[in-house]
């Protein structure tokens, strides 16, 4: 029976996920919130297909946390970590410190008690690691500085939990001297009772052996293992590891997110780093979604229908002063033009360890029951409404940041009669820029990505942070005395639109574009722009030609064989795009026909011997007619 | 210099296609089939390019190796170029003395061109005396303006047909033929 409970709970949990998250994606809102509505859905308040059960699975769910950390880590080399150390103290510290201190504060004002009012304050001074990694990561913000910023917030709240799992029943015991109970200390701590500098001491030594445990001797058993060639066999020597030191670091006090967060960042440079990744990855994706739609069923909707203005005031002003705090600290921290914007609402919600706190402090009667429910409806409100704050952020506040800021955010750019502007200087702009700065050619080069322009500037590259999709942006580069544009930037909607307005305001301006693929090409087609480069279509067709020289074609031939494809890509873009125009279903049959006679042709040219010119003295056919003559004229005699 | 001074004077003209080799074919990948299309539509093949190393540069070369094929322009089949006529219009840098017997290329401008003129023959096309201009890197602005007005009056006079066919017998060079003649 047991068998039979948990695959219908695993058909209820996957078949919500498997229906919500692609529709949730599908409508722009991001897999987070398909989770969490997914689990609203199957929750007690909407088709009540799951029951109180959902705390228990959220608990096994935070595992999925623990070992995204781990990935993380694997991702994060430690002079990488190093570097980051300042924004993980100085603006983690902070955020934690003064938002821990604004909430007791308010909280001293709605009546707490102090000690209640200090526990608040730490509780809601976290945010979710699980909503903001899983966000930056699907919206490839990771590298983006407002990323990397809320993630070392993030890793300090990691740290900071340990501490605050500490300090919560000293604080207890504030108000009320008698209340503190041993046994509940014991059970997080475990090694509570022992006095403060051997707990510091057992945690430095957990942390070193992890450390020469993952240096020196991890690779070997790793190795042991893969030559067995079983994948399972590493699949759960994976498990296991991260699992055991998970367990490890909770014995020891530590947070296990923490623990394996460390064990990721020492295996960073080992030789297994990708292996693991790809063996952790799904585990860590399914675990979370579960964690995710656990959250969603957990919201308590009767509470909220029971003093739904309370309840919302209250988030609402949770989700303020988190805000306003994040904001301040984040221009303090150097983010600017919108970023501090994306950092701020990034981090404005409530995080997973607060259920954890909740509970706890429950436990030490800092709160009643009343209370603790109150609190944990916040912070999953809080933490449901987080992914439509980012929704808010792009739609609506940083348009209108981009459009106010206009003129002291963006660079000013140097009155200059350049011929040539380029929008774009990432990998595919880099190239163009260098072999036209190479010739002599005035380049005005634009780019929006600030940490881009900062690092480029310092190799001496003169280009601009702006944003080309606004039309001062154009004017200010002198786009009206140009000869020509180079659309390099990976924005190809905002490609479009730039070539669009160029083309209508400037017809003059030579386009010249980097396109995503054919349709893209099309798109530019359509806008009478034709010098277009398909991204990926010529190093493919390159390494294409590298491959056959290796698989034993003589470089001509492979060189001449990747020509042919060359040649006629371009011609049979040109015919495609006739039809795409006339009628995209034909399009459709076309460039299956086309792609027919592609390897007809290369099969020809197999027969044919690949290069003309080697039929250029075409052996066969002179053969043929000498052979005939000599018969004729034996004929003849 | 000189060769797109001489383009320059019979470009846009009637009836006068201008391929050039390396505006069309920078990677050297020629298109056999548009190619020989072209000859076939036209009467006259002009081979027009300056003298390297006594013979074509390697693109010509290549189109020769490419288009002329056996089965179309030549062998008992290839008849498509029968009865075309060819002309080498070519610059050269030294004067024409140089190109003597004595001189420092010891042989003369035609007789460098022979495998031209067997090529053109063994497509069954006929081959005229070469345009030659020499002296390319020293000729003044006023000499290669006369210079590209014979090769105009040259090419329009081939075009329409001017030239009685024996006048080709007697020149060394086209460029005698032509009224201001060098």
């Amino acid at each position: 029976m047991h068998n039979q409970d948990f695959f219908t709970q695993a058909l209820i949990y996957l078949g919500a996920a498997v229906i919500s998250v692609p529709l949730a994606k599908k409508l722009g809102l991001g897999s987070v919130l398909g989770y969490l509505l997914a689990g609203i859905l199957i929750g007690p308040f909407v088709l009540g297909l799951i029951g109180n059960d959902a705390d228990d699975v959220m608990h096994f769910a935070e595992f999925g946390v623990v070992l995204m950390l781990f990935i993380i880590g694997l991702e994060l080399e430690p002079s990488l970590l190093w570097k980051m150390r300042k924004s993980i103290f100085g603006l983690g510290g902070l955020q934690v410190l003064i938002t821990a201190g604004v909430i007791t504060v308010i909280s001293l004002a709605f009546n707490f008690q102090i000690n209640r009012a200090i526990a608040i304050g730490l509780i809601f001074a976290l945010s979710s690691t699980a909503i903001v990694l899983q966000t930056l990561s699907e919206k490839g913000l990771m590298r983006n500085i407002a990323g990397k910023s809320a993630f070392s917030v993030l890793l300090f709240q990691d740290m900071a939990v340990i501490p605050i799992l500490a300090l919560l029943p000293l604080i207890a015991t504030l108000g009320q001297p008698a209340a503190l109970s041993d046994s509940s200390l014991s059970k997080i701590g475990g090694m509570a009772q022992l006095p403060g500098w051997l707990q510091l001491l057992i945690i430095i030594g957990a942390i070193a052996a992890l450390v020469v445990v993952g240096r020196f001797m991890a690779r070997y058993v790793f190795r042991l293992i893969a030559e067995t060639g079983l994948h399972e066999v590493f699949v759960a020597l994976s498990l296991l590891m991260v699992i055991g030191i998970a367990l490890g670091m909770d014995k020891i006090g530590l947070s296990p997110a923490l623990g394996t967060f460390i064990a990721g960042v020492v295996l960073a440079d080992s030789e297994y780093r990708h292996e693991l990744e790809i063996t952790i990855d799904p585990f860590k994706g399914l675990l979370l979604g579960l964690f995710f739609i656990s959250v969603g069923a957990s919201i308590n909707f009767n509470l909220l229908v029971e003093n739904p203005g309370t309840v919302v005031f209250f988030v609402i002003l949770l989700i303020v002063v988190k805000f306003i705090v994040l904001l301040i600290l984040g221009r303090i921290f150097r983010l600017r033009k919108g970023f501090e914007f994306l950092f701020a609402f990034l981090l404005a919600q409530s995080s997973e360890f607060s259920f954890v706190l909740i509970s706890f402090s429950k436990q030490n009667q800092l709160f009643d029951e009343k209370t603790a429910s109150m609190l944990l409806l916040i912070v999953t409100l809080s933490m449901a409404i987080s992914p439509l704050l980012l929704i808010f952020n792009d739609k609506a506040v940083s348009p209108i940041l981009a459009r106010r800021q206009n003129k002291p955010e963006y660079d000013e750019v140097d009155e200059q009669e350049s011929p040539v502007i380029l929008a774009g200087f990432g990998r595919f702009g880099l190239v163009i820029g260098r072999i036209l700065l190479a010739n002599n050619i005035k380049v005005t080069i634009l780019d929006n990505n600030p940490s881009n322009v900062e690092v480029l500037r310092k190799y001496g590259f003169k280009l601009y942070f702006g944003d080309v999709t606004r039309s001062q942006m154009l004017e200010k580069a002198g786009i009206q005395n140009a000869r020509m544009l180079i659309l390099s930037m990976a924005e190809h909607d905002d490609a479009l639109k730039v070539a669009k307005y160029v083309r209508e305001k400037y017809p003059k301006v030579k386009i010249l574009a980097r396109a995503k693929d054919i349709f893209h090409t099309f798109e530019f087609y359509n806008l009478n722009v034709r010098i277009v480069q398909r991204e990926t279509f010529d190093s493919a067709n390159e390494l294409g030609a590298k491959a056959l020289v290796e698989l034993g074609f003589n470089r001509y031939e492979a060189y001449r064989i990747s020509r042919t494809f060359k040649h006629h890509e371009d011609q049979i873009t040109d015919e495609l795009y006739e039809h795409w125009l006339e009628d995209h279903n034909r399009f459709i049959r076309e460039s299956r026909r086309f792609s027919e006679q592609v390897s007809d042709t290369l099969q020809a040219e197999k027969n044919y011997l690949i290069h003309e010119s080697e039929c250029a003295w075409d052996i066969n056919s002179i053969k043929e007619e000498e052979l005939s003559n000599s018969k004729m004229e034996g004929t003849e005699n | 210099m000189i060769n797109s001074a001489l383009i320059g004077a019979v470009r846009g003209l009637e009836n006068v296609t201008i391929n050039e080799l390396y505006e069309n074919y920078p990677d050297f990948f020629i298109d056999v089939e548009k190619e020989k299309k072209l000859l076939v539509e036209h009467d006259i093949i002009v081979w027009h390019h300056p003298f390297y190393w006594y013979s074509a540069p390697a693109i010509l070369k290549e189109w020769m190796d490419l288009v002329l094929q056996h089965g179309f322009a030549y062998g008992r089949t290839g008849r498509a170029l029968q009865g075309k006529w060819v002309l080498s219009a070519v610059s050269t840098g030294g004067r024409q003395e140089v190109y003597t017997e004595t001189g420092s290329h010891h042989y003369s401008v035609n007789e460098f061109l022979i495998p031209f003129k067997q090529s053109a023959t063994l497509c069954r096309m006929r081959y005229l005396p070469p345009f030659v201009t020499h002296g390319a890197h020293t000729i003044t602005p006023a000499e290669l303006n006369k210079q590209a007005a014979r090769y105009l009056e040259a090419i329009t006079g081939l075009r329409d047909e001017k030239y009685p066919e024996k006048d080709f017998e007697n020149v060394e060079y086209f460029n005698h033929l032509t009224t201001s003649n060098a």
